[in-house]
């Protein structure tokens, strides 16, 4: 072990916050002291904590939400993480990692870790990047870690892959955005969140969720489909009551672990890709030909793969 | 000049009481020579069109101003915004701007004062009297007006979220110099929308604000008849960076809001309505500033009359008072800004405004200095006086650009509003940003094209100099020892108070928050016994809860 | 004009109670559209909570943003947070409605650099750069 990877595991036992903050850059970054590090991660703690996504639509409250997820968590004395997640802006490839506005009233609690990130436009890396930053931020000691996402399409995808339970957070008024997620991002969620339920359409909203979660409902019985309004912290308690009862099912059922180790295999595939990628780009540079893809893919493999050292 | 039944019914009616109460400055006006300058210019024929979109001035729909005589029965108010370090030495500032001519006050408040802190508060550090006076407990309001006699002037104060508890202090003052509530003139900026998308001084979260607002508009209905409730504002809309006719929207669409909130709770809409005042930018570009002012006024008029069904005149007139842009001014030769502020101020008269602030040359580099704020108002003075606008109603209807260009004003602020209503409205609109994205969006952009030079701001981007030392102005400062004077008078108050009268009465406060009842004679009781702002906005804290962005 | 595709991180923040953030927002904008990624606290903030900020999310620069004139009492406080919680390494700049004779003053307790009004975003972006690549530099040798 490298003596930076000493001192930043030596800051996460003591839940220093500079340790937190270095220690997922050296990931994000991918420096040499990352990997050291993440081997040496307390695996208890990473078992224990509970992963909780958070997606939805734009403007249908997520941020707001998981701020007062955070204030209710906090009065019952975990310590919580939090990853927000932004997209990279594809031209400059920058980002403005604005969620953490809402979350700054919990600035100078030390049981609150947050930790924004952008996506950085890697396919597959955000997911190995956050699922680090998921592992160092259980190993600090947090109990439970909200992953927030404003990104659309792929990126929820990866988080909730992340995700030991997922929330999928809507509000009345968002009916096209809810029509065109039936497919994909609302069969993968375990919780509905309806958001802004003093408005008007929040009940016809509801029935209508309850009836897509039929199926979901024969798993157990808790509650799926929940009413919240986040910015008066109403709903939250019950909110986070049925999630716990649904993690405790997950973790008895087995499904949990089931989970976990699906996302662990992904993880792994994405790293399998991100070493591969950048070797037979070049082995295609040196080889330019103007053959079938496929063909071509399968020499390429076979002529390189022995070469391959990770 | 054509005839026409409508025009004569106008001259009988409106223009004759107009001139009636408020006679002219001047029996006639005369150019030099003696060509006259009509009061009215009018196209040759006045057909329906000319009477849907424009009017005469003083009649719906107000295009052309608010008055039948405009400046020729006398000028905007000339109010120069202005306040800082401790109450006395603002009191100083306002008497020497009412010995130069200035015809209204404009207090400025701090930053912990706008917020509802005390300056003792640690959220107070280095705020104190920096942006404007520090006010903690009556005290402080008692010095800011000694002397100053209130049933002769008009007072702004530009005051937003804790409102409420400035106007009882100002109440109560002019009870102790004998002038009951009901002579008092002036306008309370008692806008707390905008705060939210533009300005920053929120305290409590949408709904109770609203429901602050709503009390004042009650209490003072009946208590206050004289005074302007609300000066709903687009200033900052603006200066943060929005359009012109977003400046309109936000601003009218807050309006509406005002106006559902208050006959929701059961006011009656020409009782409240005619206490509506409004607060716009004035920014360099002259055209399209006359435009807007009218377009807003006329938008203003067509909302209140056929979606409130207002009947008095009064409560369809949009009166305003205006700002030349803040952002406008360049830190770079200064001297500049005098002509920027002429051009825009030019506008704000041109489009018909009731009241106005000119900027001084010295406000990129910090507080104005005397001498400065004197130009800024000569500037004023010298429109009024020298430039022959104010001769003349609304000089620039008919122009085919104008009319051309208020039309689409209009009609873009319209569009706007109904997509806010369609997205559930103002509050709704705030809390997921909306609003919010579409102003820092057109702030972007603006910006953008500065830095690319493609638009031109004379002396920064383009025409630079190097200055050397001429860009050292003398400057005003605000001594740091302020806010330790102003903290140490606060608590000779505390010493010197009844302590369990004044806890008894913050609990009457709460207790008046904590059910529907009106809160501004609670926190007049309150105010009376020298409870302090922050003690205040902390009942109301612990009640409504804080709003955060 | 990034060092390795790693994204410069910085933090822009408003202590104090002023209101007014078209400058900070254009700015964390600009620097957005320029590859960095950006953390914007809103408005405000104290200097205690800025830093801790700062510090949590591991920024390579705070950016300080304040009009209200309270920038030379608001400023090095966070200059002093920083330290406090051991990120005396992390450059701090500041801008906004700031008297020349002010600047040195700031300057001498700890800030990196300071723009006033008229500052064009191309100079303020480099600023930034270069004290980003400054931070890595440093760090890389420890």
């Amino acid at each position: 072990m490298t003596p930076r990877s000493e001192t930043l595991l030596a800051g996460l036992k003591r839940h220093d916050p500079r340790a937190i903050g270095r220690a997922i850059s050296a990931v994000e970054n991918n420096e040499e002291a990352a990997a050291d590090l993440l081997a040496a991660l307390d695996q208890d703690l990473i078992d224990k904590v509970l992963v909780l996504g958070i997606t939805g639509p734009p403007g249908a409250g997520k941020s707001t939400l998981t701020s007062s997820l955070i204030k209710t968590l906090r009065t019952q004395n975990q310590r919580v993480g939090i990853i927000a997640v932004d997209p990279s802006s594809p031209i400059s490839g920058g980002a403005i990692l604005g969620d953490r506005i809402r979350m700054m009233d919990h600035a100078l609690d030390p049981d609150v870790v947050v930790r924004s990130m952008a996506t950085r436009g890697r396919l597959g890396g955000l997911c190995a990047s956050a699922g680090a930053a998921v592992r160092i931020m259980a190993a600090a000691g947090c109990e439970i870690i909200l992953i927030e996402t404003v990104g659309v399409g792929q990126s929820e995808m990866d988080i909730i892959r992340l995700a030991d339970i997922t929330l999928m957070v809507l509000a009345p008024g968002f009916g096209d955005d809810i029509q065109a997620m039936k497919a994909g991002l609302l069969e993968v969620a375990d919780f509905l969140v309806v958001n802004k339920s003093d408005l008007p359409g929040s009940d016809a909203l509801c029935m209508d969720m309850e009836q897509i979660f039929l199926k979901k409902q024969e798993e157990t019985t808790i509650a799926r489909v929940l009413q919240t309004v986040a910015s008066e912290n109403k709903g939250i308690a019950d909110l986070l009551e049925a999630v716990n009862k649904f993690a405790e099912f997950l973790v008895t059922s087995g499904i949990k672990e089931t989970r976990r180790s699906t996302a662990l295999d992904a993880e792994t595939l994405d790293w399998i890709l991100e070493i591969l990628r950048p070797r037979f780009m070049e082995a295609m540079k040196n080889n330019p030909e103007k053959k079938d893809p496929r063909i071509r893919a399968k020499e390429l493999i076979h002529k390189n793969f022995r070469n391959i050292t990770p | 000049m054509s005839t026409h039944k409508k025009l004569t019914d106008w001259q009988e009616k409106e223009l004759a009481a107009s001139l009636n109460r408020f006679p002219e400055r001047k029996e006639e006006f005369f150019l030099h020579g003696n060509t006259e300058v009509p009061r009215l210019a009018l196209p040759e024929t006045i057909d329906d069109d000319y009477l849907e979109h424009l009017g005469f001035p003083g009649q719906y729909p107000y295009t052309r101003g608010v008055q039948p005589t405009m400046y020729r029965g006398r000028f905007w108010t000339m109010r120069q915004y202005a306040g800082f370090s401790t109450a006395a030495e603002s009191n100083q500032r306002y008497r020497y701007l009412l010995r130069q001519g200035t015809t209204g006050l404009s207090v400025a408040f701090d930053l912990p004062t706008q917020i509802g802190y005390d300056s003792d508060d640690a959220m107070s550090l280095g705020e104190v009297g920096k942006v404007g006076v520090a006010i903690d407990t009556l005290a402080d309001m008692e010095m800011l007006f000694d002397d100053i006699p209130l049933e002769k002037i008009s007072t702004s104060m530009t005051i937003n979220s804790p409102a409420i508890v400035l106007l009882a202090m100002y109440v109560v003052v002019a009870e102790k110099q004998g002038i009951p509530a009901d002579k008092l003139r002036g306008t309370i900026q008692n806008d707390v929308l905008k705060e939210y998308v533009a300005r920053g001084t929120y305290i409590f979260p949408p709904k109770p604000s609203l429901g602050l607002i709503t009390d004042i508009f009650q209490w003072c209905s009946s208590n206050m008849p004289l005074f302007n409730t609300i000066s709903i504002s687009g200033y900052h809309i603006r200066e943060a960076g929005s359009t012109a006719a977003q400046e309109v929207a936000f601003t009218l669409a807050n309006g509406i809001t005002y106006v559902q909130t208050a006959l929701e709770a059961g006011l009656e809409i020409d009782q409240f309505a005619r206490r509506l005042a409004f607060f716009f930018n004035a920014s360099s570009n002259l055209l399209e500033e006359i435009a807007k002012f009218r377009a807003a006024r006329r938008l203003w008029a067509r909302i209140m009359k056929n979606r409130f069904e207002a009947k008095k005149p009064a409560s369809m007139m949009m009166r305003f008072h205006t700002q030349t842009a803040g952002n406008s001014l360049a830190a770079q030769q200064i001297d500049n800004n005098i002509v920027r502020v002429t051009l825009q101020a030019l506008a704000a008269v041109l489009g018909g405004t009731q009241s106005l602030h000119t900027n001084s040359r010295d406000e990129a580099l910090s507080l104005p200095t005397e001498s400065s704020v004197m130009t800024a108002l000569r500037t004023q003075q010298i429109i009024a006086h020298e430039s022959g606008v104010a001769d003349t109603v609304d000089p620039f209807a008919g122009s085919y650009y104008i009319e051309q260009l208020t039309d689409s004003i209009e009609l873009a602020a319209e569009e706007l509003i109904t997509k806010i209503e369609q997205n559930g409205g103002v509050v709704s609109c705030i809390e997921d940003g909306f609003i919010q994205r579409q102003i820092e969006q057109a702030a972007y952009d603006y910006q953008k094209e500065i830095e690319s030079g493609e638009r031109v701001i004379v002396g920064v981007n383009k025409f630079q100099i190097d200055e050397g030392d001429r860009n050292k102005p003398e400057l005003l400062r605000v001594n740091p020892e302020v806010e330790e004077a102003q903290v140490n008078s606060l608590q000779k108050v505390r010493r010197e108070r009844d302590e369990t009268d004044v806890q008894n009465r913050l609990a009457a406060v709460q207790q008046a928050a904590e059910s529907d009842q009106n809160l501004m004679e609670p926190i007049i009781d309150a105010v009376r016994a020298y409870a302090s702002l922050g003690e205040i906005c902390s009942v109301l804290r612990k009640v409504f809860g804080e709003y955060r962005d | 004009m990034n060092s390795q595709n790693n994204p410069y991180r910085v933090l822009i923040g408003k202590p104090g109670l002023d209101g007014h953030d078209r400058g900070a927002k254009f700015i964390a904008r600009a620097l957005r559209d320029e590859g960095f990624e950006v953390i914007y606290t809103g408005i405000r903030r104290t200097a205690a909570e800025i830093a801790a900020t700062a510090i949590q999310e591991d920024v390579d620069v705070v950016g300080l943003s304040s009009l209200s004139g309270a920038h030379l009492r608001l400023f090095p406080e966070v200059v002093n947070e920083l330290e406090t919680r051991g990120g005396a390494d992390i450059p701090v700049l500041g801008g906004g409605v700031i008297p020349e004779e002010d600047i040195d003053l700031l300057l001498k307790d700890g800030l990196s650099a300071i723009f006033t009004p008229g500052t064009p975003a191309s100079t303020i972006i480099r600023s930034f750069t270069e004290a980003c690549q400054q931070h890595r530099d440093h760090d890389a040798q420890k």
